[in-house]
């Protein structure tokens, strides 16, 4: 019998149907790659084999864990699997962690909770396991507080909770989702080491088809609730049996049709020479010097125009921060910043309205670039207040229709309401928002991170198209290698505030030079190079 | 943390020294001369200039002002126009009823407003939820004088349970004041604790959504383990805020419970000392309630330090 056994679970909440006929099953030992995009299913599945759906919830079918009927089982129950025998992992480091209590506490918690333990043996064993997670005492005593720690120490101290008591199952959803490609293989290598270590099932949930592939042993592919597809990981994602399966593989290693980028010998569109953003840290003592800290630290490059350029790097590497200072949200330390001739920092009110015209930004995230208040006409049309002269509303009009059009979407959705669109429509508005103006530059943060595959694809063929019929320029802000790789002519590789790597995306990406750029094209998970892998060990 | 205590309190001294000087202008501006008050419309024009040097009104208003400040610095708040003894010593005998009626009703407030909150929120859409948020309905919309009727009313005129106004003073007892206090700061306690309530349930609530109520659970921990040790303390951080307004709300806010049982506080003398011109017991009595809200936040801020680690890199 396998450790885990779900069969023909459906859920619902309230009227809406969410889970229908899944079927899975994990061995002790196993890892199970759960794939599929937004709403499929796969956080609630997880949920439900630890019982902590919304009150609305019902399900039905079977879920056995070692033996244990899970949908039967009373709360007090339940409370003594979570934790001990289950544990669980989630998507976000960041919130995962009670702001208030030491690390030690938090992970100690669980340990006095189940086993009954005193404090001094707890703390003994919470230090243990915060080490096996790569957090030694020497930098990490047990009395450090979350807000202490980055992103990824977090998601070391939550993965020390779950596997503090050796769980025999281990549930792991996007748990590497909010963090960079280098932090990403740093706990997918983890996880992998503890699950072998301790012989735990693993089910690993993931929109990234790449990371299930070198992760799981076996795959399930979800849709709308459904199980599509499912089996052994190497066969499944290299046969492609299913159309859906295809079509995600297809969907995740997309690289738009896009003509290579001719230079004009022209000026260039955006000139940077030697800038550098200081950001002043906090006094130690009251009368001490203020130290400062180098965010950005004198980088100068070139960008022509209709060129298409990725800023890549790790987060917190300054390229967020060198992005807002090109679109004149704040002021270099030192340097200047030339666009289409002109240094920003000369600008006056008038100048400044032209340039900012002329660029135009895309963020990451659609859902919160929009006020929910505001109909779609006004929210694409907000950029047109740098105009010389300010539209009429019938001439406004036909360019907000202009601009969805230009973006796929319809001119009778000008009256809708944001929550009315998905969040790749929702992406488009913030790209006819973007356009409205006819500006030169789009300066893009992470564009389409926070989007399923599927929608990733075609906001890239949109970004490409836009580049092609338009002649934009872009400089794309990103972590992710594949999107450099999509959609850019050339790359630059920053770290720790310096440029350490420039020139084709194509080359830079085969043959990186520079450690930080071997780093994040080593770390980036590769969907071919992963089932090739699998393959080969298969034999 | 020491350079932080340093910050805060150079920062409450100079809110103190801002106020004193808005004070003092404000009662400069204001109409009518305390000593035509003294001496009546018919006094003599020489009499009237006497009282007015003897009182020193003819002073220049700088010279006045740090008269005023150094002699509250020395504990000397000068003699009351109408009372004709120490303002230190009407203001020392209404503080010892004001203060410990605020204070009473605070605590009242705490006791009653937090629980309830609490298990509001631990509850969320059941009929108790439902009981706690219709009786904090009516607590917000009901004014406390109404309460400070219906329970003289009940406890007084009804059962003779208690008295049913004015304050024996602490000399007789502390059993006795403890008992003239109680029935007025349940008055004023009624609508804060509805209000706290209020506010306790929805901080509990968002906390309770957050992840780190996710990860308590996934740990094992039962709803209410997680709600105890997880959501509480984390939701107190807000409340904490209203928590110090509504102190100060009390010191200040209770002339109208004082009068409906006929207490000798702090809002009482305040008010007599507006109707009758009585500008230097005015004066004090504001400038010791405005130190008194300034402390309180004080207080607060220490408590968040205390409460939140986050802050304490700051501090």
């Amino acid at each position: 019998m396998s450790l885990l056994e779900i069969e023909d679970l459906s859920l619902s909440i309230g009227k809406a149907p969410i889970l229908r006929d899944v079927d899975l099953r994990l061995d002790a030992g196993e890892v199970l790659g759960l794939v599929g995009e937004s709403g499929s299913g796969k956080s609630m599945t997880a949920l439900t084999i630890m019982q902590l759906l919304p009150h609305a919830a019902r399900a039905t079918g079977r879920v056995t864990f070692d033996g244990i009927d899970i949908l039967a089982a009373p709360e007090a129950a339940m409370n003594r699997l979570r934790g001990d025998d289950i544990g669980m992992v989630f998507q976000e480091p960041m919130t995962a962690l009670n702001p208030l209590k030491t690390i030690g506490e938090q992970v100690a918690e669980g340990i006095r909770w189940h086993r009954g333990s005193n404090r001094a043996d707890a703390e003994r064993e919470a230090r243990r396991m915060l080490d096996r997670v790569g957090l030694p005492e020497a930098q990490f005593p047990l009395s450090r507080y979350p807000h202490e720690l980055s992103g990824g120490q977090r998601q070391r101290v939550v993965i020390a909770i779950a596997c503090a008591l050796r769980p025999k199952l281990l549930i792991a959803d996007e748990p590497t989702t909010a963090l960079d490609v280098v932090l990403q293989k740093q706990i997918l290598e983890l996880l992998q080491g503890l699950v072998r270590e301790d012989r735990m099932g693993l089910l690993l949930i993931s929109h990234d088809l790449a990371v299930v592939a070198e992760m799981a042993d076996r795959v399930a592919i979800m849709r709308a609730g459904e199980v599509l597809d499912t089996g052994e990981t190497a066969r499944t994602l290299s046969e492609q049996r299913h159309p859906y399966t295809r079509q995600l593989a297809m969907a995740s290693v997309h690289v738009p049709e896009r003509p290579a980028h001719r230079p004009h010998g022209t000026a260039p569109l955006l000139e940077l020479r030697g800038v550098t953003r200081d950001y002043p840290l906090r006094r130690r003592s009251l009368f001490g010097p203020a130290g400062t800290f180098r965010a950005v630290d004198g980088v100068s490059f070139t960008l022509a125009a209709g060129q298409s350029k990725a800023l890549v790097g790790r987060s917190g590497c300054g390229k967020s921060t060198l992005a807002r200072m090109i679109l004149a949200l704040d002021a270099p330390t030192a340097g200047e910043i030339v666009f289409e001739g002109q240094d920003l920092a000369r600008l006056g009110t008038a100048g400044m309205k032209a340039a900012r015209r002329h660029m135009q930004v895309v963020f990451q995230d659609p859902y919160g670039s929009f006020d929910p208040r505001h109909r779609v006409e006004r929210l694409v049309a907000e950029p047109l207040h740098l105009a010389e002269k300010r539209p009429g509303r019938a001439e406004q009009r036909d360019m907000v229709a202009h601009a969805l059009h230009e973006v796929g979407l319809s001119p009778s959705d000008m009256d809708k309401y944001p929550h009315e669109f998905s969040g790749g429509q929702r992406q488009r508005l913030s790209i006819a928002r973007a356009i409205i103006t006819r500006p030169k530059l789009i300066v893009a943060d992470e564009p389409v991170s926070a989007l399923d595959v599927s929608i990733r694809a075609q906001i890239l063929d949109l970004f490409a198209d836009l580049n092609r019929r338009l002649g934009l320029a872009y400089l794309f802000i990103t972590h992710d290698l594949t999107v450099a790789r999509a959609i850019t002519d050339e790359v630059i590789v920053m770290h720790e505030g310096r440029f350490v790597e420039e020139g084709e995306t194509a080359v830079v990406l085969e043959r990186p030079r520079s450690d930080a750029a071997k780093a994040l094209v080593a770390a980036a998970p590769d969907l071919s190079r992963a089932i090739a892998q699998r393959l080969a060990e298969a034999g | 943390m020491a350079s932080y205590l340093a910050g805060r309190l150079a920062s409450l001294l100079i809110s103190l020294v801002v106020a004193s000087i808005v004070i003092f202008l404000v009662i400069e501006v204001v109409p009518g001369d305390p000593a035509q008050f003294m001496l009546g419309l018919n006094a003599q024009p020489d009499t009237l200039a006497a009282l007015r040097t003897q009182l020193g009104l003819d002073e220049p208003a700088l010279i006045r002002y740090f008269t005023w400040i150094f002699g509250m610095l020395h504990g000397d708040f000068g003699i009351s126009y109408t009372y004709r003894t120490p303002v230190s010593e009407l203001v020392a005998q209404r503080i010892g009823v004001s203060a410990p009626l605020a204070l009473l009703s605070l605590a009242l407030t705490v006791i009653i407003g937090l629980p309830a909150g609490i298990i509001a929120a631990a509850r969320r859409n059941s009929a108790t939820d439902a009981a706690v948020m219709g009786a904090t309905q009516l607590g917000i919309a009901v004014p406390n004088f109404w309460f400070a009727i219906m329970l003289v009313w009940i406890f007084a005129v009804i059962l003779h349970w208690f008295p049913a106004g004015g304050f024996p003073g602490w000399n007789k007892g502390i059993w006795l004041g403890f008992k003239g206090l109680l029935l007025p700061s349940i008055a004023l306690a009624l609508p804060q604790a509805a209000i706290l309530a209020r506010v306790m349930r929805s901080s509990l609530l968002d906390t309770l959504g957050e992840d780190y109520i996710r990860t308590a659970r996934a740990k094992g921990l039962p709803r209410a383990q997680a709600l105890w040790k997880h959501a509480v303390r984390n939701a107190l951080i807000p409340v904490l805020t209203i928590v110090g307004l509504q102190f100060s709300f009390l010191l200040a806010g209770g002339i109208i419970i004082e009068n409906v049982f006929y207490l000798p506080g702090l809002g009482r003398l305040t008010f007599q000392g507006i109707t009758q011109r009585d500008l230097i017991t005015v004066k004090t009595v504001i400038m010791l309630l405005v130190f008194a809200v300034i402390f309180v936040n004080f207080l607060v801020e220490i408590a968040y330090v205390l409460v939140d680690p986050r802050l304490r890199r700051r501090a």
